[in-house]
């Protein structure tokens, strides 16, 4: 491999690394957030972000079904309602949770509430676990689609993915093609080593076609065995195998890959993640609000002698928590598409890395759990790219009892002793 | 005035040299395994055999756990490490030990000597278990409890990573004397060990489950158990009366670590195959629900808490896909309105509502009497 | 003179233990009352039941007309009745300005906030010059005026201090018990908790003496200090 490719394989490994570390540091800030003001590991937090994945798959595949569209081609506000939906459903669970197994505790010994909140996992595991039935199966109504039950499912493709820094290396129309599966172009076209290509052309409606049809944009992309110079006019081997007849005489570009490809769903996870810490840190750091879950995450009765509810801040905690482990759950399917049921092993282990990122950045603070939820990122993707895929999961968890041995109150944790 | 030395030795008998009363109850234990063995094929048919055994191993699980989170009150959530620890060291000491030995697993010529390789499979899975209990236990407890809950869980998920990565196992006697100590890397992988002679009948397995219950009794009412109830309490007072906390904690988590190995010995005694989500998450949680509900800290709870949840699901077969979630939801319940779990930290004789009922008529003669 | 505050018969209970056995006490509009007694005796805990952190047994707490023993604490602090936490009841990780924007956190008029804020700067010249930095780091004295500051923005009708003498130089406590007084004089009533039953009874109107958890002694502060069971066990002579 030249140094160029490595350089590459090395910047997409990172790129990949930084998107799904901006997730796990979404989730981590649930985690984080929750111990910050009631000083307990929330264990259901991972399971609320599975809930989110399904409330989107979910409410994806019913509104695009009564639409009676297909997903890729459903408008952009479809994906905004579900993203919503899956907030509004995970927020509510956040709030029921606090309210009906959390609050009831305020002040019991802290083991009780540890054992509760793996009750909580548990049952939201379990409940997830239950025979589900597909759109298909309840007919298309949203109210008999259950959007659980132990077979993975696929996401429904809401944001088409592309690639955003393709170069434009030929442009024209195309000429009279002969053999199937072949197009021609009026332009000579320089193949280089390590790349793709692609053709696209604006394919005009068919003859047939009702009036008011629109022309659709159409791509083929270029079998190439190695690089060199394609002449004007000579054929040009294409998949999908089109009839070079039907595309004679359409306008066409050639575009060319990058050496690192800048996803769509990359840029917008990491834009979308970092908004949103962005705007938690505004809210945390300079509001009103902010300030009285900082003062309750210090001391609930000192908080309390200030006038704040403190009870309310606490259910807001929830609330936020649960509304970011959902954001991160309506992103994280646009990037893996496929939806595993609640209880299984894999997703389990996805809030898993999520709380180890907020352990190891420092549980309670803010800041730390976004750093963490990058470092586990690189850490996963770099070893399994580098060392050995399989032992993915061995570092991340070798990583948290490394840091919790070496600094227990994480990264960025305040070193202060527990009160006594 | 006598010193205290003085007092001690007119203290008549010498406890030391009493051998019967020693001995008693370690011959009470293979008593009530005979009795379970023999008395179980009369009265319930094979199927349900089986499901005792299961019950077994599980009260093992659960009482082993006890001794770490209910005594010393240390969240411990990787038992099923242990467990898986304890599962594949016997029970592939007995499959590769049976082959080696006579090249052929399950032979009805070779029963006892079967036995020998599972009872010293079984001593080897405590052992090692225990070792990583150790490893495992020493850093950790220094942090708090929701650190080493994260830990051990962290623990329990690596342990299921290893079983998962490694290689097929071996079927024939010649390529495990060519593997020799390479045997470690050959247990199957994600599918599991295959094979394992259901050896662990159920008087080895009621052998054992005594033993534990002894064994964990004895702690409980000994200093260490004291000293474990009451860092469980308040770790700066215990601290301050001198308990050295690492220490008796190690103790109880190694011991916990030991045990939960013995159980998984005998589970992968008992035809069940031996997986590596055995040492996962899930599995530790099914055990912490047994303690949780019997009562941390109390060995009859646990057993109680372990027959009940194994055999329900037996009996309302068409209730098993709510299973989960009635026992999750049974486990938030009992926190909100009963916290320290069925029996508490008490015995079930040692209740109040227990002692009432053998003694209520007695009671109620004396109160006749005035 | 009116009844502001009136505890009639409160019993708190830490568990199985009784740690009030039913005491009543009266803080009249514009009064300062101070509450001495030992350590252990009560007063802390009376406080905690006031202001609604630690729930009655029994009894009756009625604060302006209203009875609040049922009512939680951050409802009784809208109500006006401001309880300044002992010792160091100040937010470390915050800044100075931070935790006094806390003080006035049930408050929504900005103008007012800030002639009080103005007002209780004037009385406490030294936070003006520690506003930006963390309460934390300041000293045992400064936390103390924070505390004081900070409540003095909630707007209270009635003041409740605990301790506010703990742990501090002699030369500070005299300048916190003079600021007592101009919070006083400037119409904020006040029900004061000490253990220097010396300072406390110089600057109060009225005293009560707790002992283990019952009222022994009250009366007008000037006569308390002249008496003498508490000259004996408070006063030291």
């Amino acid at each position: 491999m030249g140094i160029r490719i490595r350089v590459a394989d090395f910047v997409q490994t990172l790129i990949a690394a930084i998107a799904v570390g901006s997730l796990y540091a979404l989730v981590a800030l649930g985690y984080t957030l929750v111990y910050g003001v009631l000083k307990f590991i929330n264990f259901a937090h991972s399971d609320i972000f599975v809930l989110g994945t399904w409330t989107s798959l979910t409410a994806a595949v019913v509104i695009t079904n009564k639409m009676g569209i297909e997903p890729e081609h459903a408008p952009w506000w479809v994906a905004m309602c579900v993203f919503l939906l899956a907030i509004a459903m995970c927020a509510t669970f956040g709030y029921c949770i606090e309210r009906f197994a959390y609050r009831p505790l305020r002040g019991a010994p802290r083991l009780n509430v540890l054992i509760t909140a793996i009750g909580v996992s548990l049952l939201l595991q379990n409940v997830g676990q239950l025979p589900g039935k597909t759109v298909a199966e309840s007919g298309g109504s949203p109210a008999a689609t259950i959007p659980f039950g132990a077979i993975p499912r696929n996401m429904p493709a809401l944001i088409e993915d592309r690639v955003l820094n393709e170069t434009s290396v030929a442009e024209g129309t195309m000429a009279g093609g002969s053999k199937r599966g072949t197009v021609k172009l009026d332009q000579n076209l320089t193949i280089e080593a390590e790349r793709q290509y692609r053709i696209e052309y604006v394919k005009p409606p068919a003859a047939d076609a009702p009036a008011g049809a629109q022309s659709s944009i159409e791509t083929l992309n270029v079998v190439v065995a190695e690089p060199g110079t394609i002449a004007a006019g000579e054929e040009i081997s294409t998949q999908p195998r089109r009839n070079a007849k039907d595309v004679e005489g359409t306008k066409y570009r050639v575009l060319r890959s990058p050496l690192v490809p800048i996803r769509l769903i990359d840029v917008l996870i990491v834009t979308g993640s970092i908004g949103l810490m962005i705007g938690l840190q505004i809210l945390v750091f300079k509001t009103k609000l902010g300030r009285a879950m900082r003062a309750v995450s210090h001391s609930v009765e000192t908080a309390s002698l200030m006038g704040i509810n403190t009870n309310a801040v606490i259910s807001f905690t929830f609330v936020l928590g649960s509304a970011l482990a959902a954001a991160a759950a309506f992103l994280y399917p646009l990037k893996y598409p496929l939806v595993n049921q609640t209880a299984h092993g894999i997703w389990v282990l996805l809030g898993l890395k999520a709380f180890v990122a907020a352990v190891v950045g420092g549980i309670g603070n803010v800041r730390g759990a976004v750093l963490g939820g990058f470092l586990i990122a690189l850490i996963e993707f770099f070893g399994s790219r580098y060392v050995s895929t399989e032992l993915r999961d061995v570092y991340v968890f070798g990583l948290l009892i490394l840091v919790l041995l070496l600094r227990p109150s994480g990264l960025l944790g305040s070193t202060a002793r527990e009160k006594v | 005035m006598k010193t205290l030395a003085q007092h001690q030795q007119d203290v008549p008998g010498k406890v030391a040299t009493r051998w019967d009363v020693m001995l008693l109850p370690w011959v009470a234990c293979i008593v009530v395994a005979l009795v379970v063995h023999f008395a179980s094929p009369v009265l319930v048919n094979e199927y349900w055999q089986n499901v005792l055994r299961r019950v077994g191993v599980f009260v093992i699980a659960a009482v082993s756990l006890n001794i770490v989170n209910g005594y010393a009150g240390q969240f411990s959530m990787g038992h099923a490490g242990f467990m898986a620890v304890g599962a594949y060291v016997a029970g592939a000491t007995t499959y590769y030990g049976s082959l080696l030995l006579h090249g052929s697993v399950n032979d009805p010529n070779f029963y006892y000597q079967g036995i020998g390789l599972m009872l010293g499979g079984i001593g080897l899975g405590c052992v090692v278990a225990a070792i990583a209990g150790y490893l495992v236990g020493l850093p950790s407890l220094r942090l708090r409890g929701d650190y080493l809950a994260i830990v051990t869980l962290g623990f329990g998920e690596i342990i299921r990573v290893m079983l998962e990565l490694t290689k097929g196992q071996l079927d024939n006697a010649a390529a495990v004397k060519d593997a020799g100590a390479k045997l470690l890397i050959h247990l199957n992988g994600p599918s599991g060990f295959f094979g394992i002679p259901s050896y662990a009948n159920l008087f080895w397995i009621f052998l054992f489950v005594s033993v534990t219950c002894l064994i964990a009794y004895r702690i409980k009412y000994s200093s260490t158990g004291r000293a474990l109830l009451s860092i469980r309490e308040d770790e700066i007072a215990a601290r301050s009366m001198g308990v050295d906390l690492t220490k008796y904690k190690v103790r109880a988590f190694v011991l916990a670590a030991a045990l939960g190995g013995v159980a998984g010995g005998l589970y992968s005694h008992i035809g069940a195959n031996p997986s590596p989500t055995d040492a996962g998450f899930q599995r530790s949680f099914d055990v912490i629900l047994l303690v949780v509900l019997g009562g941390l800290g109390s060995i009859s709870g646990s057993v109680l808490a372990a027959i009940v949840l194994i055999l329900l699901p037996e009996v309302l077969r068409e209730a098993q896909q709510y299973r989960l979630i009635i026992f999750a939801l049974l486990l938030i319940i009992m926190m909100i309105v009963r916290p320290k779990g069925l029996f508490g930290v008490k015995e079930i004789w040692e209740l109040d509502w227990f002692t009432g009922w053998f003694s209520g008529k007695r009671r109620e003669r004396k109160a006749g009497a005035k | 003179m009116s009844a502001l505050l009136e505890v009639k018969d409160l019993v708190v209970k830490y568990g199985a233990i009784e740690a009030l056995h039913g005491i009543s006490l009266t803080v009249n509009q514009g009064e300062i009352v101070s509450l001495i007694g030992s350590n252990g005796a009560g007063k802390t805990t009376t406080l905690r039941a006031i202001s609604g952190i630690r729930r009655a047994a029994s009894g009756s707490i009625v604060f302006n007309g209203a009875d609040i023993s049922r009512q939680a604490a951050h409802a009784i602090v809208r109500s006006g009745l401001v309880q300044s936490p002992e010792g160091r009841g100040v937010f470390p990780n915050m800044t100075v300005a931070e935790n006094l924007d806390l003080g006035a956190f049930i408050r929504n008029d900005h103008a007012e906030i800030a002639k009080d804020l103005e007002r209780a700067l004037g009385l406490f010249p030294r936070l003006r010059e520690r506003m930006g930095q963390m309460a934390g780091t300041l000293s045992g004295g400064e936390q103390q005026m924070l505390a004081m500051a900070r409540a003095m923005l909630t707007k209270p009708r009635l003041l409740l201090l605990d301790e506010p003498s703990l742990g501090l130089a002699p030369q500070i406590v005299q300048t916190i018990f003079k600021i007592i007084r101009e919070i006083n004089a400037s119409g904020t009533t006040i029900l004061l908790v000490e253990q220097n039953a010396r300072m406390a009874l110089q600057v109060s109107h009225r005293a009560y003496v707790l002992e283990t958890g019952k009222i022994v002694n009250q009366g007008d502060a000037k006569e308390l200090a002249s008496s003498d069971v508490v000259r004996k066990a408070y006063l030291g002579h």
